[in-house]
């Protein structure tokens, strides 16, 4: 008998206007010690049904039919209070950010022993120790030392680990990750996927794994669920999902997942003439807050001795996780920021230092596409003014070239020119992303920097934005340089690859080169941190 | 993708508005918007009402403010005095109606005085930054510790009194709060990207500031404007109840609550309806603000 | 250590900041001579030297700068000048006049916080969206109401139709209940706003489903983790609604014909009486500073982030 099934399972929102579909009718099974993988983009609903499982939905979500039995015991139309003695119980959550899932002004021991006291699996008394035990399962050194410190002092992976200690506490049946490690570094993220997988296989938990990543999916899950709008387009073992997808949707994601489809990366392009951009030797220093009792000032070393040139046609991509300099290296290029040392040239001209009217003309040369296209776009503005922005800032041509300019603009982004006059919420993040990219290209530049483009978009989106970054490179001998922490999009999209960390540059070698026979361990520990890997082998 | 994961936004299933409903026009959005709510309907017609009656007293009270029928002393109200009539027999309704001439003008005054001294120093803390943020936000700070009523109190004493001096006070009072909200709206929209992003397509800084700046800060701000002109209401009322304001026998809202209050035990009315006409007012352009704070941008 | 030296340097700024203020205010943007006169003269015309005498005799013969560091110095040593109506020191006017304001600002504050700190949290824990949707309307309604006219409502209601409270006065504590009620209604409804805006973020925070999936019971999600973080934001206005309070008592004793701070100011002001009135403000800017570094050594109780990092 499965441990879990849902069956026919339909909830909707109330929204101002009416209500929306979340989940159209979904049936799960999920057998005792299984992992089942729920896969969807954003709007699938897979979140909505994990949330409609616990019993958790936010307050304008409705189960409106269908049922959900844990041991056969049906779960829907039970009272809070019959709920509560199954949550933390019987089925576990490890919630999606540990940045904010943990409460603030309370003791990481005490937020485990929480869950022990509300169950009575430990009195006032044995609590505390019971609460350092289950931080040093979750993988937390020094456990004694952290149950007494509040979460701001941890990092985001320790976090998860006190989020996990939580969610294993009470031995469930049955354990419910939704994101689990979507935001944290990949490294960090595989460690926590690998010793969930570890306590998993020593407590017998069945895992109810949420995720968008087809590739986390297919390394950990025994049988993966595709969600598409609220419904289940296709379920099945892992690896006849992965080999033999039957339904059109499933194809797509797997052709667009970063991790799963091979691709050859490109070769190197030929260098000719001088270099459109060139660094050497960048230095940038952040002061930091002084420290209680100092006056000394401290400095943070972000970006330290980068030096890497920038070939025309040629995209150069600078890979790392948080707080490895790329972004600031990025915005030192652009002279967004200014370097503590070191010097940058665009095609050949030492701009280290320019100030001014020549400081304003390398917004020609070299335009930036942001990483989140919610927040780059000023929501008063049409996506007409958001294009000739750069066309009116330099008193490029008449009211009516800027025009025509947009409508050409648009159509080379692949955007119909009706979409001109809407506003950015009324775009999709793909669109907006699009509407971003013909910003950038408004003033004919060189170089594009291409920050994080679209780690904020949908895997399939994600495919049709590196795609058409590709085209317009075929087309116009577009340069890039792309930052991005995710290795499985550096290899579609760069001819040369940098690795970052901690401000410096480790190794910088062409894709193919980097990827089959990495110099440095770093990198290896990077690759090793490609999800979908491990189902590929 | 932290962005876009968050539980909030993830769990928020509503299709994008390009694939939803078919876009409305803005009149038939605002219909709609109104006929939920009547409560606004209701304010916005209080408002309307009180500023038509600051202008043309006579359309809606014909009679003089100041006329005292000795025979028609402390009526209660009811027909023909329906707000009934004071102390030396003037009608209530007509003095309040009058009132809100010099109330309201008052009231305008602090809140112009208020939203561009404030505003100014805000946008020039948010938008320079540096040691001139640092100084303009310590000025801000000492002005906060002084409770307004007191700070007003204290402009009073110096000025003098009547209706002008009150309405400055009362706006130079609020002053610091403008200041804060408007550097605060303007450094997080100097901060945001799409500014960002502005500057990195090489638009100048005043652009910049009347293109992006301006536009987003404002809205934020306009409606601690309208929520300013309540709590201005309320403030110069006070004032003039204390006495600070026109001298009798001219009518203000205040000082009718005043005067009625030594005929309190026996005639209520004298100091209730001007009250209530007050509370009214006030109520309606919270309601109003409350409106344009949240649910208009939220109901679409 | 130093967390507690800068709040003080902070505080002394502060203070020093809003003696300058309202002696710009009360010195610079009036002649307080043209006060005098009108004070001294009752209408007979006046000489040159009776007006140098008076100049001299309040100080105010000589130059601004140097009045100011002599006044600045004064109030350094306590003194902070003589009233100019009743020739009494400021300092000793205020004290007297103190006690029975802080007995109604007493009352008044706990009053506000047990109403508000009810009114939010009742709103936020209970299911009946309709008593949610009442309470929740109590506090706009609470501060659109002028306090005067709500005092004398209570008054034409209480005293002379029901003839329960004394109507005027300040004998015996059942004068104290109608002064104290209208006191903290609108005090009362600020903590409540705050309160039930930072509940409801607090509410919908990740950390409160975390919470919930562990199975902890509705009430102790309700206070020991929502309350735990909504008390933060609520703290903060803690210094602004104590100074409002003190600035509503003048309304309020005013209205109830009580003797204390709030009429001495009232009367001060009617008279002009510049260093009574400076004194009052800046005994209010006092009381802020010092409720401020109350609620600066409660805070790093309540939020372990704070003794981190220092706030500017």
């Amino acid at each position: 008998m499965s441990l879990l099934r849902v069956q026919d399972l339909q909830v909707d929102y109330r929204v101002a206007g009416g209500t929306v579909d979340a989940v159209r009718g979904v049936d799960l099974e999920v057998a005792t010690g299984e992992v089942v993988a729920v896969v969807g983009e954003s709007g699938s609903g897979k979140s909505t049904l994990a949330q409609a499982v616990i019993g958790l939905l936010p307050a304008n979500g409705a189960v409106r039919a269908g049922s959900v039995a844990l041991d056969g015991e049906e779960l829907l139309g039970r009272s809070e209070k019959a709920l509560r003695s199954v949550r933390g119980a019987r089925i576990g959550l490890v919630p999606q950010d540990p940045g904010v899932s943990l409460n603030p002004v309370q003791k990481i021991g005490t937020q485990v022993a929480e869950v022990l006291r509300v169950h009575v699996l430990a009195d006032r008394r044995s609590a505390p120790a019971r609460a350092v035990e289950l931080l040093e399962r979750a993988g937390i050194p020094d456990a004694a030392v952290r149950a007494g410190q509040y979460p701001h002092e941890l990092s985001g992976g320790l976090r998860q680990r006190a989020l996990i200690a939580v969610a294993i506490a009470a031995s469930p049946a049955l354990l419910i990750a939704d994101e689990p490690t979507s935001a944290l570094d990949a490294t960090v993220a595989r460690q926590i996927l690998d010793h969930l997988d570890t306590l998993r296989a020593e407590t017998g938990s069945a895992l109810l794994l949420v995720t968008h990543d087809l590739g986390v999916a297919a390394d950990r899950a025994d049988r993966i669920v595709v969600m598409s709008q609220g419904r289940i387009v296709e379920q099945g073992p892992t690896a006849e999902i992965l080999e033999r997808p039957t339904h059109p949707y499933t194809r797509e994601l797997l052709a667009a997942a970063p991790g799963l489809a091979v691709v050859d990366a490109l070769p190197p392009v030929p260098v000719s003439g001088t270099p459109i951009a060139e660094v050497r030797n960048l230095v940038k220093d952040f002061p930091l807050p002084r420290a209680r009792g100092s006056w000394r000032r401290e400095h943070l070393r972000a970006v330290d001795d980068v030096s890497f040139t920038i070939a025309r046609g040629e995209t150069l991509a600078l890979v790392g996780e948080s707080g490895s300099g790329k972004s600031t290296t990025a915005r030192l290029l652009l002279r967004l920021a200014d370097p503590t040392s070191g010097q940058v040239f665009l095609d050949g001209a030492d701009i280290t230092t320019v100030r001014g009217v020549a400081w304003r003309d390398l917004r020609r040369r070299a335009q930036l596409v942001y990483q989140n296209p919610f927040a780059s776009l000023d929501p008063r503005f049409s996506v007409r003014e958001v294009i000739t922005e750069p066309l009116r800032a330099f008193g490029v041509g008449t009211r009516e070239e800027q025009a025509a300019r947009a409508a050409e603009l648009v159509d080379r982004v692949a955007l119909p020119e009706a979409m001109l006059d809407r506003r950015p919420v009324e775009l999709s993040g793909g669109q907006r992303q699009r509407v971003a990219i013909a910003r950038a290209l408004a003033l004919s530049p060189d170089l594009v920097v291409c920050d994080e483009p679209v780690s904020a978009l949908d895997v399939s989106v994600q495919a049709q934005v590196l795609d058409l970054l590709h085209e317009l490179q075929e087309r116009d001998g577009l340069s890039y340089l792309f930052i991005s922490h995710d290795l499985a999009v550096v290899r579609r999209v760069a001819h040369r690859v940098g690795v970052m960390q901690g401000g410096r540059l480790l190794e910088l070698r062409p894709t193919r080169e980097l990827f089959d026979d990495p110099h440095h361990e770093y990198t290896r520990t990077l690759l090793g941190a490609i999800a979908g890997q491990q189902a590929r082998v | 993708m932290t962005d876009l994961l968050d539980p909030r936004t993830a769990a928020d299933p509503t299709p994008t508005p390009s694939s939803g409903r078919p876009p409305t026009t803005g009149r038939a959005r605002l219909g709609r918007f109104l006929r939920r709510r009547p409560g606004l309907v209701v304010s916005i017609l209080v408002i309307v009402f009180v500023l038509v009656s600051a202008v043309f007293p006579a359309l809606f009270a014909p009679g003089d403010p100041t006329l005292a029928v000795p025979r028609q002393r402390s009526l209660p109200p009811g027909p023909g005095h329906w707000f009934g009539t004071d102390y030396l027999g003037r009608d209530v309704w007509t003095r309040v109606v009058h009132g809100t001439s010099l109330s309201l003008q008052a009231t305008l005054i602090a809140v112009a005085v208020a939203l561009v001294v404030g505003g100014l120093i805000g946008l020039l803390a948010g938008f320079v930054g540096g040691w001139v943020d640092e100084v303009l936000m310590r000025v801000v700070d000492v002005l906060l510790a002084i409770p307004p009523i007191l700070l007003a109190l204290a402009l009073i004493a110096a000025l003098g009194f009547g209706t002008t001096n009150v309405a400055i006070a009362v706006g130079v009072a609020s002053v610091a709060q403008f200041a804060r909200v408007m550097r605060a709206e303007t450094m997080r929209i100097r901060g945001t990207v799409y500014v960002e992003a502005a500057r990195a397509v090489g638009t100048r800084w005043w652009v910049t500031l009347g293109r992006h700046v301006l536009p987003n800060a404002a809205g934020p701000v306009l409606v601690l404007a309208v929520l300013e002109f309540g709590l201005a209401i309320l403030a110069v009322s006070s004032l003039s109840f204390l006495g600070y304001g026109a001298p009798p026998p001219a009518p203000e809202w205040g000082s009718l609550v005043s005067e009625g209050r030594n005929y309190l035990a026996t005639a209520w009315w004298m100091c209730a309806m001007p009250g209530l006409t007050i509370a009214a007012t006030v109520l309606s352009v919270n309601r109003v603000s409350k409106a344009l704070d949240g649910e208009w941008g939220r109901d679409r | 250590m130093i967390y507690l030296l800068r709040r003080l340097g902070f505080a002394a700024l502060v203070l020093w900041a809003s003696y300058t203020v309202s002696f710009a205010v009360l010195y610079l943007l009036a002649d307080p001579v043209a006060t005098l006169v009108a004070r001294a003269s009752d209408g007979t015309a006046i000489t040159t030297a009776e007006l140098d005498a008076l100049r001299a005799r309040y100080g105010l013969d000589q130059p601004v700068p140097v009045q100011y560091l002599e006044r600045l110095g004064a109030a350094l040593r306590g003194d902070l000048g003589t009233s100019f109506v009743n020739g009494q020191p400021v300092g000793r006017t205020i004290a007297e006049a103190l006690p029975p304001t802080l007995q109604i600002a007493t009352a008044g504050l706990v009053l506000a916080v047990v109403f508000g700190a009810g009114v939010a949290l009742t709103a936020t824990y209970t299911r009946s969206r309709w008593l949610a949707q009442v309470l929740m309307g109590l506090p706009s309604l609470a501060v659109s109401l002028p306090v005067f006219w709500v005092g004398l409502m209570l008054v034409q209601l209480f005293s002379f139709q029901l003839g329960w409270l004394p109507a005027v006065g300040a004998r015996g504590p059942a004068a104290l209940i109608l002064p104290a009620v209208t006191l903290a209604l609108p005090t009362g409804a600020l903590i409540a706003q705050v309160l039930v805006k930072s509940m409801s973020t607090a509410l919908t925070e990740p950390y409160v489903t975390t919470a919930r999936a562990k199975g902890v019971g509705p009430l102790a999600v309700h206070l020991r983790h929502a309350l735990g973080n909504a008390a933060i934001p609520a703290l903060t206005v803690l210094g602004y609604v104590t100074g409002n309070l003190l600035a509503g008592t003048v309304v309020v004793e005013t209205v109830f014909t009580r003797p204390g701070l709030g009429r001495t100011t009232v009367e001060a002001v009617a008279d002009q009486d510049v260093p009574l009135v400076q004194g009052v403000v800046l005994f209010a800017a006092l009381v802020f500073v010092l409720v401020n570094l109350a609620v600066d050594l409660i805070y790093p109780l309540l939020d372990p982030r704070v003794t981190q990092a220092v706030p500017a």
